[in-house]
């Protein structure tokens, strides 16, 4: 992974936030930061609030404390306009992938920019083709949704959140209910977007080997402090992680009470 | 090339550069890109757009200076011909095909309907021999939903009607000194017919749909495959206790329909100066029991006919979001025209039987 192009230049401050789902605090001032162009998993068990914490730094949801910067700019708090150009350049993969049922592929992908461009026809549909090319999908173009496998739609729904060539990629559980073979072919994809493109990713995951193949950092959520129990590489919070959970995490061990 | 080249920028750029290409048709074009300060992937769909465009005008571009770190974009992005790869085909299907296509679909659904028809009827058999096994939580609550909570809506719909009906028949009878028996008028229409067919024109608008929608959703989520293979039939599980609360309740909002029609009829009358007890007394002797039964008769046949086809256009859902949205259209026009047909047998059955 460090043949990447990463800084320590951070394109995502997370700052003391408290997050609340439904009512109940689910993420208890926490802070971190992205790095340009790497690849940053969340991590955790079911209910830890990776998701929740996703929503909140793509500003879906408000944060009843703290704030999230992106491009050093507040997305809640930003002005409708900054607001919109913070959200052109972040792309997002939603865990079911969330490609417009309607449309074909080629109109998923073209759909932001015909949205937030004044390009001609061709052109879009150019670069949409281009999109999901990338993602090995050019000859599915005039398919529906409904017509592709699982990991397919995965694969669209990165082309798509990728239309507006975002800076930053967030993802929400790539890898769920997709067979292995396919979820190590999505993970390479993550690894030669993030390698070529430069694209800063936010992942949402707790698929072990997608972890080790793809992440730079992780940060991981525990549910019973709800806050962030360890930061690093992932070999690194395998190997020598003191946190009890972080180990049994990592090394799927059943937890003995 | 100086600057950005990026989804905001190309439009225009993408417009000049045809325009100078196509009024000097050059042989070679040399792009110098030592100032390009930015390229993304719309800006290499420029520029693979514009290598194209030479080479099918039997030219071609050279590209000096291109930042390295934009030309590994364009080594990732520009491999890709500007004709898109040849699709499915979908042409237009002839009228013919249409047709035949059409009649195809609509004995298909009869067969389908046919079939559903007689495994409710053995279901709701074996239901009445074996009560323990219809789901009776579900079927009340089911009955409170299509039942009681549609009684605001029957009643308004009701009164409405039949103080329309009564306006509108006031007037030509009043030519002839008849007003009066606008009274008769209301009564044998909404007892009989009227009143029967409102509710289950709005029992197929709320509960067909909902009940299409709501096993629609069952089917997408793979709720009824879980049913069918855990040995539990849908139709017992699902059909029956939806089809039971429709027959049970369609009658009982058939009586508001009907009385909540005659007090319409009542305010007209009233207001043209009949008493009350005229009022009811015309309608007395002008209705039957067995008008009132024969029409709450037809609401619970049109009650099942409601259930029924709002649960089989549920279980016949496919896939994709619009699916279920189909579904519940479907529930409400096959509803409907259902409604019209037996109503229509109705009409023949009752003239035939003197009733």
């Amino acid at each position: 992974m460090n043949d990447r192009r990463t800084s320590h230049e951070p394109i995502i401050q997370v700052q003391r936030v408290t997050a609340a789902y439904q009512g109940s605090v689910v993420i208890d001032d926490i802070s971190f930061e992205v790095y340009r162009g790497e690849v940053f998993v969340i991590l955790g068990g079911s209910g830890s609030g990776k998701s929740t914490l996703m929503k909140h730094m793509i500003g879906l949801y408000q944060p009843v404390g703290g704030r999230i910067l992106i491009h050093d700019e507040d997305i809640v708090t930003a002005e409708r306009e900054r607001r919109t150009t913070i959200l052109k350049s972040i792309g997002i993969m939603y865990q079911m992938g969330a490609l417009f049922g309607s449309l074909t592929l080629l109109e998923n992908v073209r759909l932001p920019l015909e949205e937030y461009t004044d390009l001609p026809l061709d052109t879009m549909n150019l670069i949409s083709r281009m999109k999901l090319k990338l993602v090995g999908l050019e000859a599915f173009l005039d398919y529906l949704p409904s017509e592709i496998s699982g990991g397919m739609q995965k694969r669209a729904a990165i082309a798509r959140a990728m239309a507006l060539d975002p800076q930053i990629l967030f993802l929400d559980e790539p890898s769920a209910g997709l067979d292995p073979i396919t979820s190590a072919e999505l993970d390479q994809l993550i690894l030669a977007l993030a390698r070529n493109l430069a694209i800063t990713f936010v992942v949402v995951t707790h698929e072990l080997p997608s972890i080790y193949a793809i992440a730079d950092r992780v940060i991981m959520l525990d549910k019973r402090v709800k806050k962030i129990v360890a930061t690093g590489g992932p070999q690194e919070l395998r190997d020598h992680s003191t946190d009890p959970w972080v180990r049994q995490f990592f090394n799927r061990e059943v937890s003995v009470q | 090339m100086t600057g950005r080249l990026d989804a905001n920028t190309i439009g225009r750029l993408w417009r000049e550069a045809q325009h100078i290409l196509d009024q000097s048709k050059p042989i070679r074009v040399v792009i110098d890109a030592s100032d390009v300060s930015y390229c993304d992937g719309a800006g290499v769909a420029f520029i693979v757009k514009l290598q194209q465009y030479q080479v099918h005008s039997g030219g071609d571009v050279t590209i000096h200076g291109l930042q390295e770190e934009f030309r590994r974009l364009l080594d990732i992005y520009g491999q890709i011909s500007i004709d898109p790869p040849p699709g499915r085909r979908r042409e237009p299907l002839s009228v013919v095909e249409q047709v035949g296509q059409a009649t195809v679909g609509v004995w298909q659904d009869v067969q389908t309907l046919l079939t559903f028809v007689g495994e409710l009827t053995v279901t709701l058999l074996r239901a009445v021999r074996h009560p323990r096994l219809v789901r009776w939580a579900d079927a009340w609550l089911i009955a409170e939903r299509a039942g009681v909570d549609a009684l605001p809506i029957i009643a308004l719909i009701g009164f409405l009607l039949g103080l329309i009906l009564a306006f509108q028949s006031a007037i030509p009878m009043r030519r002839f000194g008849a007003e009066i028996f606008v009274a008769n008028l209301i009564g044998v229409s909404m007892l009989r017919e009227m009143g029967p067919l409102i509710t289950a024109i709005i029992l197929a608008g709320r509960s067909g749909s909902a009940f299409a929608a709501e096993l629609g959703t069952m089917k997408i989520r793979e709720e009824i495959d879980a049913l069918t293979t855990m040995g539990l039939e849908p139709v017992r599980f699902l059909v029956v206790p939806r089809v039971l609360a429709a027959v049970t309740m369609t009658p009982f909002l058939a009586v508001f329909a009907n009385l909540f029609g005659l007090i319409g009829g009542a305010v007209v009358m009233r207001s043209l100066g009949f008493p009350l007890v005229s009022y009811v007394n015309q309608i007395l002797s002008a209705v039957t029991v067995r008008d009132l039964l024969g029409g709450l008769f037809k609401s619970l046949v049109y009650g099942i006919v409601v259930a029924g086809i709002g649960c089989l256009r549920g279980l016949q859902t496919t896939t994709g979001a619009s699916a279920v949205g189909q579904s519940a259209t479907s529930a409400v026009v096959s509803g409907i025209v259902l409604i019209a047909i037996v109503d229509g047998v109705f009409a023949v059955v009752f003239y035939a039987l003197g009733l």
